[in-house]
């Protein structure tokens, strides 16, 4: 409720925590990062979006600008020393919600919300193609008789790139033996981006249509390919009436790793890892991913300096993946996250989300570190390893 | 309000022939004859070196045979003639710390499904309530719960005597029928300070250690031995229900750790010295921190087990120095069970 | 001239480091303290001392007024410019330069945080400290010393003004200067034995040339640190029982701080005593001088050492302390501000009475907090009050208090410090009518236009 946060948003004390990650040692804002306006970082976006609702300032462009230039990545609320620390990323989805409802959202967010909407993803691709990256993989529908309900996601459907890097993870289920399936065409996109973009109308749609779905096919265990997805449903679906097991796909490759139904076997490289905002601040998931790498033989990981609830966001998160409101330049968060791993000396880049997948390895192009460095799925990397 | 008196029988202590509780005593080095007339100063109120020497270890609770709580007596005492076993703003930052502001006077009483696990005024405890041992329990915490034991330390029987009748009142509201104590102190007053002042206790306390030997017991298909030996580090409050104390070889007993017998455990015991340093006694803090430390260390032990969380909190740094592993009792539970150890303070 | 203007600085900084938006400009109107906001007509931000060179160049051909900004953590409004103009935020000049190790100093940027030295020193330099205040780590280096701010190794080595070895300076007529050894050595190892320069710019709230690098001390950083906190009722044992610890010379830092809330503290001092060791036996040889220099409060029960269990300690020892900064949500209001002067250590006493008078006047909480700056040479005594930000009744009551305090300071003979417009026309009121000419005179020469942060300083006949 607007009462509820207006009441709030004047305790923040623009003291710059917010900014850093715990050691001090960088910038850790990707938005003050990328444009370093002390406006661009929490304390000045929760200043302005109150100077805004008491009519001190009128909304322009630049306003939504730099409330939707968060990409919601939690490290205010990890490093912000007050006690209303854990509502900030809510003050945020709550102030872009009352954009939203004025109808004063940037074009790149229509957009993106409009699509979502008509076609069930944020670039406005045919529905019917949603499932179309299938094809000669072997998976197949869900039936209710399937152990878990394999939630593919917006980005994995339609984006080439991280359509390997699903269909490694179908791969490895299929040798394993579950028993999965996806919904396709049928599948909506889970709304976390919605949700944290204020669109909480669309959200609610999404959520229920995809929560008629998985009660209507009995589904009890959910497996997201995307932290995002996990993310919201993990946690705002049940209060929908959504109450299934949801878990991401690191959960699951982990189990069956350790249960011997995937025999990994040497695979000599140096590997660092990157901690998805969803998965990590969010969901305080920090050791799964770390423990199949660690279970690699051969493999040497590597942490980055800003790593687990430190982790530097690659700035993909509140549909920046699709809008890129922070690109276009050398402290772009992508850009910046590259070179941080490139100077570990790894040789793969291990990512365990779709959103960070396509962040990053645009940031290696913009970069040109391409021969230098990789980056890979998870499941990529645990397929590679369970072929040899 | 009525001034509640403490139930001490002068005649038990006239017809005493060892006069344990200050002959026994690890500080004062009195024989008997000298113990007999300072203990007869203390009952007719009169002045006695034992006042002032006091480092108020408890121990006399446990070595008196007729259960006359000569250290309550001697608190009585000293708060009467003005003895200050610590310096004033000390007593006075400790006093305060116990009083309720007016939100926690009008707290709300949620309903508790038991079993009840009351974890004091230490919320630091909280995130030792997790795993098998603590399936379904329910917390209370907060200052209105306090035990305010601790005052006993620093001649404020005029606190406690104010303060318990209310915190007692408090956990009654909350009307559960057993209340598993995780501070040993908030046993000792439920199960000693209070009837020793004649409050009835409307409930029943049961000890930590007694909770924790029934689950593991419940659970003794899921116990992996530990083969280990620990030092145990007995608290002051120990000296107050000394009864409950075969729990702790019981459940030793029960998870494959061996309990070193060093000299100074059991009645021997020595206290943490965590409030002798608050009473400003540097010296003596040290001293009996490291003879306390060199005791465990000979033994080649691993882990030093503690009950209190306050010995945890005085004594844990200088342990680890020594390359032994502090642990709460309830976490070496834990890890019998195979469950990861908190990282605790 | 609004739009020649930017297209100037654009020009200079680069499209993407100037603004004249309305948001840039709220924000970098207010600061988090009490004082009236006053928008820029642009804010910038340069990267390198050739940018700010250009903009000073064109702010005095324009005569536009500039004002220098790093953190902006002051909260007496010092970065607020007063007459609009360009607002520079010297915070993209962040390039650590130079550690030279054997000397212990470090050459770096005007927009060099806190944090960020504090990081690189502990990852590269682990054997080397900075003095760091408790201002949040977004505080920077060059904004601490040039107000003549306070740290950890005040009580050791002096204000963290003291411990700068040079700079580099644009005067307000543009060029750029060098101060210190480092106008005529590669080395930034100290301000003298030259005719000391540096305090043209120390103190001066920007209005005599924009800093753009430091050379500043470093000191050994000892492996282990602890803290005691001796507490004692009566205020006037305070000034006796700093005379002692400061003595011995065991201590790193000594603040004192007293608070009616949590409960818990109301009606003690705490003294809070930091040491810091390379070895166990260093550290306790420390701890037990500062014991025995204490015996006698303790014996009498006059004072006595708290308890810090190791869930309490990290509060203390962390660097900066967050809970200077949590002070700030008491009301859970999002402010405090401080009236912070230096005080000889007996007038202690004095000022903490007044403070407890002034908050009981204006019907609020408080807490003092204070510093020994050297061996008890004298103290940085706060004043300090909580504010709601969302209450306007309340933030007048404590700019009230503040207000009563600043003048209690003065009247018993304290030195204004970081002190806010007001403050300052107060301070000129008293000063000594020949040294008010002379700051004046100073002023005037280094910046005949008026452009540097103007309304600061500033005094009428």
């Amino acid at each position: 409720m607007k009462e509820d946060y207006l009441n709030q948003i004047h305790r923040c004390f623009r003291c710059g925590y917010c900014k850093f990650p715990s050691d001090f040692s960088d910038w850790n804002c990707p938005s003050y990062r990328r444009f370093r306006f002390d406006t661009y970082s929490t304390g000045g976006r929760l200043w302005l979006i109150r100077a805004w609702l008491n009519n001190e300032i009128s909304w322009t462009e630049h306003l939504a600008e730099i409330l939707y230039a968060c990409p919601t990545c939690r490290n205010c609320v990890e490093q912000c020393p007050m006690g209303f620390s854990a509502d900030i990323t809510d003050w945020i989805v709550n102030a872009r919600g009352e954009m939203v409802e004025r109808g004063l959202v940037l074009p790149a967010i229509r957009d993106f919300l409009d699509n979502v909407r008509k076609h069930g993803n944020p670039w406005g691709k045919a529905r019917s193609k949603r499932g179309a990256w299938t094809e000669n993989v072997g998976v197949n529908k869900y039936k209710p008789r399937d152990e878990y309900l394999f939630y593919v996601g917006c980005i994995a459907s339609y984006d080439e790139r991280v359509q390997e890097a699903a269909k490694s993870f179908a791969r490895l289920l299929n040798d394993a033996g579950v028993k999965f399936g996806i919904l396709g065409e049928e599948e909506e996109c889970d709304g976390n981006e919605v949700y944290m973009l204020g669109e909480k109308g669309l959200f609610q749609m999404l959520a229920e249509k995809n929560i008629k779905k998985f009660k209507e096919l009995n589904v009890e265990k959910v497996v997201t390919f995307s932290p995002h997805a996990f993310n919201i449903m993990k946690n705002e679906y049940p209060k929908l009436g959504g109450n299934f097991k949801v878990i991401h796909y690191t959960e699951l490759l982990l189990d069956l790793i350790q249960k011997g139904k995937i025999k990994l076997s040497e695979f000599k490289t140096k590997i660092t890892y990157h901690d998805p905002c969803f998965l990590g601040r969010y969901n305080k998931m920090y050791d799964v991913p770390r423990e199949i790498l660690r279970s690699i033989p051969g493999v040497e990981l590597v942490e980055m300096s800003r790593n687990r609830e430190n982790s530097f966001c690659c700035g993909g998160g509140s549909g920046n993946f699709c809008t890129d409101l922070l690109g276009g330049s050398e402290e772009s968060p992508n850009r910046v996250r590259v070179k941080e791993a490139y100077n570990t000396g790894a040789k793969i880049l291990a990512v365990a989300c779709p959103s960070c997948m396509t962040m990053l390895e645009d940031g290696l192009k913009e970069e040109e570190l391409e021969e230098k460095i990789t980056v890979k799925d998870i499941s990529e990397i645990v397929e590679a390893s369970s072929k040899k | 309000m009525v001034e509640l008196k403490l139930n001490f029988d002068e005649s038990k202590c006239l017809r005493c022939k060892t006069y344990d509780c200050l002959v026994k005593c690890q500080f004062l080095g009195l024989d008997r004859e000298k113990a007999k007339v300072e203990m007869e100063k203390i009952i007719k109120g009169e002045d006695s070196s034992v006042l002032n020497d006091c480092i108020t270890c408890y121990a006399c609770e446990e070595y008196c045979k007729f259960g006359n709580h000569p250290f309550y007596l001697i608190v009585e005492r000293q708060e009467a003639k003005g003895i200050l076993p610590a310096p004033k703003p000390i007593i006075k930052q400790w006093v305060q710390m116990g009083e309720l502001t007016k939100k926690e006077k009008e707290f709300e009483v949620k309903p508790l499904k038991e079993p009840v696990v009351s974890l004091c005024f230490i919320p630091a405890l909280q995130p030792l309530i997790q795993g098998k041992l603590f399936e379904g329990v329910s917390t209370i915490c907060g200052r209105h719960i306090f035990c305010n034991v601790v005052y006993l330390h620093f001649a404020r029987s005029s606190v406690i005597k104010e303060r318990i009748p209310i915190i007692v009142e408090n956990i009654a509201k909350y009307k559960i029928k057993e209340l598993i104590c995780y501070h040993d102190e908030c046993y000792g007053l439920f199960k000693s300070l209070a009837p020793a002042y004649g409050i009835d206790v409307p409930f029943k306390p049961t000890h930590l250690f007694e909770y924790l030997y029934n689950k593991l017991k419940e659970n003794e298909d899921k116990i992996r031995p530990l083969n280990i030996k620990v030092a145990y580090q007995r608290s002051c409050s120990s000296r107050l229900t000394p009864e409950k104390e075969h729990f702790v070889d019981d459940i030793f007993n029960l998870i494959g750790v061996k309990r070193v017998e060093r000299e100074y455990d059991r009645e021997n015991s020595l206290c943490c010295a965590g409030i002798i340093r608050l009473h400003g006694n540097y010296e003596l803090y040290n001293d009996l921190q490291k003879r306390n430390v060199e005791d465990m260390k000979k033994f080649g032990v691993e882990y030093c087990v503690f009950n209190c969380p306050y010995c945890y909190m005085f004594l844990s740094e200088r342990v680890s120095k020594n390359g032994i592993k502090p642990i709460m009792m309830s976490e070496i539970c834990r890890l019998a069970l195979g469950e990861k150890p908190v990282r605790w303070v | 001239m609004g739009e020649e203007i930017y297209q100037a600085l654009a020009g200079i900084v680069g499209k993407e480091y100037v603004s004249n938006r309305p948001e840039e400009l709220y924000f970098y109107a207010h600061d988090p303290g009490l004082m009236e906001p006053h928008q820029p007509d642009y804010v910038v931000m340069p990267k390198t001392t050739e940018e700010v060179q250009k903009i000073v160049k064109l702010a005095n051909e324009k005569k536009i007024p500039v004002v220098p900004k790093g953190g902006g953590l002051a909260l007496t409004g010092l970065v607020i410019p007063l007459r609009g103009g360009i607002l520079i935020d010297l915070k993209r000049m962040d390039r650590i330069l130079e550690v030279n190790e054997k000397s212990r100093y470090v050459v770096i940027e005007a927009g060099v945080t806190q944090g960020k030295l504090k990081a690189y020193l502990e990852k590269y330099y682990p054997h080397l400290r900075h003095s760091i205040p408790d201002s949040p780590p977004i505080a920077t280096i060059a904004g601490n010393v040039l107000i003549h701010g306070q740290g950890r190794l005040t009580q050791q080595y002096g204000y963290n003004s003291d411990m700068v070895t040079g700079f580099e300076v644009v005067l307000p007529t543009g060029e750029v200067c060098k101060i210190g050894s480092c106008s005529i050595s590669p080395y930034w190892i100290s301000r003298g034995p030259l005719p000391d320069l540096a305090g043209l710019f120390l103190g001066w709230f920007g209005t005599t040339g924009i800093v753009t690098k430091l050379g500043l001390k470093l000191y050994p950083r000892k492996k282990l640190r602890d803290v005691e906190i001796f507490v004692v009722e009566n205020e006037e044992l305070v000034p006796d029982v700093l005379f002692r610890v400061t003595h011995t010379e065991m201590a790193e830092d000594i603040n004192i701080w007293a608070q009616p809330y949590p409960l818990i503290f109301r009606g003690n001092h705490h003294i809070t005593i930091y040491i810091t060791g390379d070895t166990d036996e260093e550290l306790e040889f420390k701890r037990k001088m500062i014991w025995d220099a204490l015996q006698d409060y303790i014996k009498n029960r006059e004072g006595g050492f708290m308890a810090l269990t190791p869930d309490i300690k990290p509060t203390f020892l962390d660097m900066p302390q967050k809970s200077v900064t949590r002070f700030a949500d008491v009301k859970r209001g999002g402010g405090f501000e401080y009236s912070g002067p230096f005080i000889p250590v007996e007038k202690y006493p004095q000022a903490y009475r007044k403070l407890v008078e002034t908050a009981s006047k204006y019907k609020t909480t408080f807490s003092s907090m204070a510093r020994v700056i050297g061996r008890s040479h004298c103290m940085m005594f706060a004043f300090a009050f909580p504010f709601n930000r969302a209450d306007p009744d309340d933030m007048e009551r404590v700019r009230k208090a503040i207000h009563e305090c600043n003048e209690a300071a003065l009247k018993m003979g304290a030195i204004p410090w970081k002190a806010e417009v007001p403050l300052q026309k107060m301070v000129l009121e008293k000063m000594d009518p020949n040294t008010r000419k002379l700051i004046e005179g100073i002023k005037k020469l280094l910046d005949p236009n008026g452009i540097m942060n103007p309304g600061n300083w500033e005094w009428s006949d």
